[in-house]
């Protein structure tokens, strides 16, 4: 009889660490996040974001990070698609080529935009080769060529966390039986067709996986960047650091950061609506 | 060889973790002490003296020998702090009551906000009438009320260190040591149609550069008389419209410059304007192949910007007498000799400057006084009373010349634009004008 008190469901007790978890890190943060981005000393404002978008680097930020997410992520699922499918046909020393394409992965960003910085700067490695093969080298970071500054990014970024791509299909190959490819082949499947049709779709979850992890990381994408440009090609990560850091204004540091959480969600919420199974009924 | 020891201590892993718990555990303890802000640590009748300037370690080192060498009685416990800590350090003792401080050194705007809480020191300047203060700092010294509020300590500006390389391209009827805005035009375009067509001027906007320092106390002043107030003035698109036909003569790599020593040593830049402390190693070991020089002068006079540091007495020190010797210690020409020399930073008294002095400082020197001494001369001083906000004021400064000179957009639109960004920072604040624009609360773009 005592017994018979309201028992919480073991399912709560479960989720109850996580919750906890999620509720300290996330939920709060957000919650101060946003009251910071809206208020001021004088209650609820919205200066802080007319600070934001009156600041001239802030717009330019914002076109350089969405064409960053535009250009890297295409280029780089193509990538690691095409390494990933070469290491399916276990050629010789299929392992080292695994291991040696998943380096960048271990290499810290700010130390890979030190690296590359060492490759395009003026004086850098690709200057001097250019140099003995009696070329004229190029200001390839100089504030006057965006061009040149972006695709050094892109080039850095590329090589950095293609892996990431790399391994995340690689894992999911793994778990698609080899069946159906064999089937396919049998009935007289060209090799196009049985990517399109037969390993394509039953990589689904793990592109899935893959893509929302990337353009997050890719709306994130900071240190390479930094160290490569610093503000002459400014993304929106690093005008949150130079509000927050430099300019000591953490207000209009948050706005900004809560515009990258914005489009991150959207984008998640984006690839997982478009790439839903739509042959599954639910 | 470790397992050996390993069998020797025979360490549980429990007391491992124990210990590094206590090892991690103690410094974060000790802190809970009181961290000695208050340069607690200088015994009993010490003066306490807390600072903005020599934070770095190096400096520090050398300002607490000279210390050591000329000031020995009283004794003086130095603290450097960086200034968000010791305006709250200040702020928090004084109005708590329990003063621990005696003697405070700072930047002019590191002690205005402060000139409530700080003993008027009339008596101390008025004993140290042989000393030949400028009247110029006097004057600022009594932060804006009828009291001396701080004693000048020691003081610091920019000018113009030139190749003599350079020289031969000076357009004839022009002084180098008394050049225009319009003269050192005119001189850079023919230097950079001279050397292949390749820029010889140089300015520091590289990230950690000092130059929105030039807008905001040379250019600026020099063409509007102001610095805030004039922001958007016809005379401010006056002076921008000349800075992008300067930086179209300037050389473009100038916005990867922090310090323009380094670029002015290797030889990639003949002519440059920056801070004396990033000019002092610019002429190596060959000063006779340099000249320093003071600051062009504009239609409004020459606007120069004045980095003065003082040193005041907080109200209720303990040691308030000891404090003032420790001031008249400070200012003798000794000492002021000794921290030009070791840290850089000029007298502000009349004292001599000492003939065994690195070369490069003693050139320096020489501009450092004609560019003071200088008939219309304009007097600027950094941001005042905006403490922590100075870096986005001066990003303000910075984004004019991003737009303006790099992006090439319509002056008087930019102008407008961020005349919004300044007073909106400026509103939050409240602050009082400072010079040269005329002292009015709260400060504004007209």
């Amino acid at each position: 009889m005592a017994r018979k008190r309201a028992r919480v469901p073991a399912a709560v007790l479960l989720i109850a660490p996580s919750l906890v978890v999620m509720t300290a890190l996330f939920a709060w943060p957000l919650l101060v996040g946003i009251g910071q981005a809206f208020s001021g000393p004088d209650g609820p404002t919205t200066a802080y974001l007319r600070r934001m978008a009156d600041d001239p680097y802030f717009w330019p930020a914002v076109r350089n990070t969405a064409l960053l997410v535009v250009v890297l992520v295409p280029l780089q699922f193509a990538f690691a698609l095409t390494m990933a499918l070469l290491l399916r046909e276990r050629p010789r020393f299929a392992g080292a080529h695994f291991f040696i394409w998943v380096i960048p992965l271990a290499v810290s960003d700010l130390a890979a935009g030190l690296v590359w910085l060492s490759v395009f700067a003026d004086r850098g490695y690709l200057n001097s080769t250019l140099d003995h093969l009696g070329l004229d080298g190029y200001a390839w970071l100089s504030y006057e060529n965006t061009t040149s500054m972006f695709l050094t990014v892109v080039v850095a970024e590329l090589w950095r966390s293609t892996s990431l791509v790399l391994v995340i299909v690689v894992a999911g190959l793994q778990g698609v039986p080899k069946d159906y490819d064999e089937a396919a082949a049998v009935f007289g499947a060209t090799y196009w067709q049985r990517l399109r049709h037969v390993v394509l779709p039953q990589l689904r979850p793990s592109l899935q996986v893959a893509l929302i992890l990337r353009t997050i990381l890719a709306l994130e994408t900071f240190a390479v960047a930094q160290a490569l440009t610093g503000r002459n090609l400014p993304l929106l990560v690093g005008e949150t650091y130079q509000w927050y850091n430099v300019l000591q204004n953490p207000n209009v540091a948050t706005a900004i950061a809560l515009v990258v959480l914005a489009v991150s969600m959207l984008a998640a919420i984006g690839y997982l609506r478009l790439l839903r199974d739509r042959t599954v009924t639910r | 060889m470790t397992n050996r020891i390993n069998d020797h201590l025979r360490i549980s892993r429990r007391g491992l973790l124990g210990l590094g718990l206590g090892v991690a555990a103690a410094p974060a303890l000790t802190a809970c002490g009181g961290v000695s802000t208050s340069g607690a640590d200088g015994g009993e009748g010490a003066v306490n003296f807390l600072s903005t300037q020599f934070t770095q370690v190096e400096e520090r080192q050398r300002f607490e020998k000279i210390l050591g060498d000329r000031v020995t009685d009283p004794k003086v416990a130095f603290n450097p702090v960086d200034a968000p800590t010791f305006a709250t350090t200040v702020k928090s003792q004084l109005d708590a009551g329990k003063v621990q401080l005696s003697l405070l050194g700072g930047l002019h705007g590191d002690l205005a906000p402060h000139a409530s809480r700080l003993e008027d020191l009339d008596d101390v300047l008025g004993g140290l009438g042989d000393r030949g203060f400028a009247a110029d700092l006097t004057e600022l010294a009594k932060l804006g009320g009828g009291t001396t509020k701080y004693v000048p300590w020691m003081q610091a500006t920019y000018v113009m260190a030139v190749n003599k390389k350079a020289l031969q391209w000076l357009p004839s009827g022009a002084d180098v040591q008394k050049l225009t805005y319009d003269q050192l035009l005119t001189w850079m375009t023919a230097a950079r149609q001279a050397n292949g067509n390749k820029p010889v001027f140089g300015l520091p906007a590289g990230p950690k550069g000092l130059y929105h320092r030039f807008f905001q106390g040379f250019l600026l002043p020099s063409f509007t008389g102001g610095q805030v107030t004039t922001f958007r003035s016809p005379d401010a698109v006056v002076a921008w419209e000349y800075m992008k036909q300067l930086w179209a003569q300037t050389v473009p790599a100038s916005t990867n410059y922090d310090s323009m020593q380094e670029p002015l040593q290797r030889g990639e830049v003949l002519v440059a304007w920056d801070h004396v402390a990033r000019l002092r190693d610019a002429p190596g070991d060959k000063p006779d192949d340099w000249v320093m020089v003071p600051a062009p002068s504009g239609p409004k006079g020459l606007g120069y910007m004045l980095v003065v540091a003082g040193v005041a007495i907080p109200k209720g020190a303990p040691e308030v007498d000891k404090a003032k010797e420790v001031i008249k210690a400070l200012t003798t020409g000794e000492v002021q000799a000794d921290v030009l020399r070791q840290n850089a930073f000029f007298p502000v008294t009349s004292a001599e400057i000492p003939a065994d002095l690195p070369a490069a400082i003693k050139l320096e020197a020489g501009a450092v006084k004609t560019q003071q001494e200088a008939d219309g001369a304009i007097v600027s001083l950094p941001p005042v009373g905006v403490g922590t906000r100075d870096n986005e004021v001066g990003q303000v400064f910075k984004n004019a010349f991003k737009e303006i000179c790099l992006d090439r957009k319509p002056v008087q639109g930019v102008l407008d634009t961020q005349a919004g960004q300044l007073n909106a920072i400026l509103d939050e604040l409240k602050v009082a004008c400072w010079r040269p624009d005329p002292a009015g609360t709260p400060c504004r773009v007209a």
